[in-house]
């Protein structure tokens, strides 16, 4: 359900939505809360857009029940623990991994291409956007805030096994570290190596193991989320 | 229940939304998109390191709004005087009750 524009933007997140006012005295405050700055910004251009029906408020509240609710790491997961238990997928996932991932339900809503990189005890992949902070959305949901940071859009390249000590990664001296420049248009997921001791587990089990971390190449799979 | 946000501010995933229905709309192409908040996190990031979380959706908002001011879909005088209505709604509207611009 559409939420009226005059909603309070500040006092919550996108959970319940409400249409009934708080019932609160603020005697200090006899109008309403003013928005920040960047909030009223916001609120400003959506109502030009909806005004002139050039987006639609529908498609909106869809978008964010999808990213806030619906996408996120587990749908990852899910991919790689398949990859793992079916040799046949994982053949499929590395030569089209857009295709593979439809097969489970899972598509890129902006036609971007997802290509899979595998973790082999020679190759440690790892992924970064250099650009701006492109990333697997339909895999993985929102970037965290230290993939979209400065710091480490800039030293993943530069100086990645440094990066990869500092999230407590460190690998034998033979493997290789390969770094991934996600574009608009191409966003890499990690398929990391099935941790020793998984053997017998199911899917399920399996997808349990894979972490967010793991499949930005960050991580290990069987380390702690 | 309701989970976390995945955005620290309602005002971050209404602008996430909004970006994502423009592009979806067939309005800008996401590598249109990202290449101009790229340059825009470039150009903020020479000053000192972004940190990813408020300054990053600080940058994405300048961005939509200078792509919008180039296309004509909301030039930036309509854009500050929509804000500048929001504003004296907010200020007009007796706190609990629902703020609307007028008209």
């Amino acid at each position: 359900m559409r939420r009226p524009f005059g909603r309070c933007i500040l006092d919550s997140g996108f959970g319940a939505p409400h249409d009934a006012p708080m019932p609160h005295d603020h005697p200090d405050h006899p109008h309403s809360l003013l928005p920040s700055d960047p909030a009223l910004r916001v609120k400003a251009l959506e109502t030009i857009l909806v005004r002139k029906g050039l987006v639609d408020p529908a498609a909106m509240d869809e978008i964010l029940d999808t990213y806030e609710r619906k996408v996120g790491p587990h749908l990852g997961a899910k991919v790689v623990a398949r990859a793992w238990s079916d040799p046949a997928f994982r053949d499929r996932l590395l030569a089209d991994a857009t295709a593979a991932i439809a097969e489970l339900g899972i598509s890129g809503r902006q036609g971007e291409h997802v290509v899979a990189v595998e973790n082999t005890p020679d190759t440690h992949n790892m992924v970064v956007c250099t650009l701006c902070s492109c990333y697997p959305w339909p895999l993985l949901g929102i970037p965290p805030a230290w993939y979209k940071s400065d710091a480490y859009r800039a030293r993943a390249v530069r100086e990645p096994r440094k990066v990869l000590a500092e999230f407590g990664v460190s690998l034998p001296d033979g493997q290789k570290v390969r770094v991934w420049d996600s574009t608009a248009e191409v966003r890499y997921l990690v398929v990391p190596m099935r941790p020793e001791g998984s053997e017998g587990l199911d899917e399920a089990a399996l997808s349990d193991l894979v972490s967010r971390d793991s499949m930005i190449g960050t991580g290990l799979a069987g380390a702690s989320k | 229940m309701t989970p976390p946000s995945r955005f620290d501010e309602p005002w971050q995933a209404q602008l996430f939304a909004l970006t994502v229905a423009m592009s979806e709309a067939g309005h800008f192409t996401w590598a249109r998109w990202a290449e101009a908040f790229g340059a825009t996190l470039k150009a903020m990031g020479t000053d000192r390191l972004l940190d990813g979380g408020a300054d990053y959706y600080a940058a994405w908002l300048t961005t939509l709004e200078g792509l919008l001011d180039r296309s004509g879909h909301a030039p930036v005088d309509e854009a500050a005087a929509t804000k500048a209505a929001w504003e004296r709604a907010y200020l007009a509207t007796p706190h609990g009750q629902p703020v609307q611009l007028p008209g």
